[in-house]
């Protein structure tokens, strides 16, 4: 990846969280405690102001420097789950990106034991896992397959019952929203592809 | 052996002020004490930065016990542990207790010398196993 396309990604996926801020917010009002979109807009304006800086730094460090200061500015549970899953990326990614699947794989891991977490549980996970399939699977055409099945990932947690964060407090009341944090994965990957696709 | 530290962490920067007042009235100066309570703007959240610097504060060679509240300020918590250096982070314990009450026992425990690891069962007693 050359340090315009990462340029390109990392203002791609901050202007995509900045303009839904509203709607995670909305999302986290109905069955958390309302404050995910205007703590991801919080980090990721913090990403965007830096965006030059972070692009010019190797794939490797420039992960972990961004997943560091989501989570020192992000001010939720949110902030060390997107850290994380970028931190860990960044420890196992290639400079060239090439083995992103198992980077990814990596990461997922890593904040499936940060939020001692499984999917099925209505989080974020219940969208990484299935996107972590379809790296690993691999296909040509991925980057235009991948926004939607993280879409439909993130739709799929509108029927199920929070065991895990917040959420967990409202018990069956959850059932009948998206989560919150399923919305904001499935948006960001939306905006990594758009912005690796153009 | 210098007593164990004591670390709370809220969402809401009064509880964690007003929790630490009621460990500070309970133990006088005896622990070290320090407090980190909202997100890096102000608001209701917490912050991991703060929750550093606040071990840093209450830096003990015994050790440090976190009292947290919601989910949140427990997933900040073990981050912040696990951005200290190295020989820091296996002397920090999160708790898994009520904050309040979990605060105030855990700083009666380590007022009179015990261990990280019996502050920290001490506290946590007060969950429901």
């Amino acid at each position: 990846m050359t340090p315009e396309q990462l340029h390109r990604v990392i203002v791609t996926v901050a202007d995509a969280v900045i303009d839904h801020a509203d709607e995670l917010t909305a999302l986290d009002q109905a069955i958390g405690d309302g404050d995910h979109g205007l703590n991801m807009k919080r980090g990721f304006d913090a990403v965007r102001a830096d965006a030059a800086l972070l692009a010019a730094k190797p794939l490797p460090e420039a992960l972990g420097a961004i997943g560091l200061q989501l989570v020192m500015k992000i001010g939720g549970a949110s902030g060390p789950l997107y850290g994380t899953l970028l931190m860990a990326m960044g420890k196992a990614i290639s400079p060239d990106g090439a083995n992103i699947a198992a980077a990814f794989a990596g990461g997922v891991a890593a904040v499936k034991a940060r939020g001692k977490s499984q999917p099925g549980q209505k989080t974020m996970l219940d969208v990484l896992v299935p996107i972590e399939a379809a790296l690993s699977a691999g296909a040509p055409d991925l980057p235009h397959r991948l926004p939607a099945i993280a879409q439909a990932a993130a739709e799929a947690t509108v029927p199920m019952e929070a065991t895990r964060g917040r959420a967990s407090f409202l018990g069956a009341r959850s059932i009948g929203h998206m989560d919150p944090g399923a919305c904001s994965s499935a948006l960001i990957t939306a905006a990594v592809c758009r912005a690796l696709g153009d | 052996m210098a007593n164990v530290g004591i670390v709370i962490v809220s969402h809401s920067p009064k509880i964690a002020e007003g929790a630490a007042d009621m460990v500070r009235q309970m133990v006088g100066n005896s622990v070290k004490l320090a407090c980190a309570g909202g997100d890096p703007n102000g608001g209701l959240g917490t912050d991991v930065a703060a929750i550093v610097a606040a071990i840093d504060s209450a830096w003990s060679e015994a050790g440090v016990a976190i009292l947290v509240d919601l989910g949140g300020a427990e997933t900040n918590s073990e981050m912040a542990v696990e951005l200290l250096p190295e020989d820091r982070r296996d002397r920090v314990v999160v708790c898994n207790a009520p904050i309040v009450e979990g605060a105030v026992i855990a700083a009666a425990e380590a007022s009179g010398g015990s261990s990280l690891e019996i502050v920290r069962r001490t506290a946590e007693e007060l969950s429901p196993q």
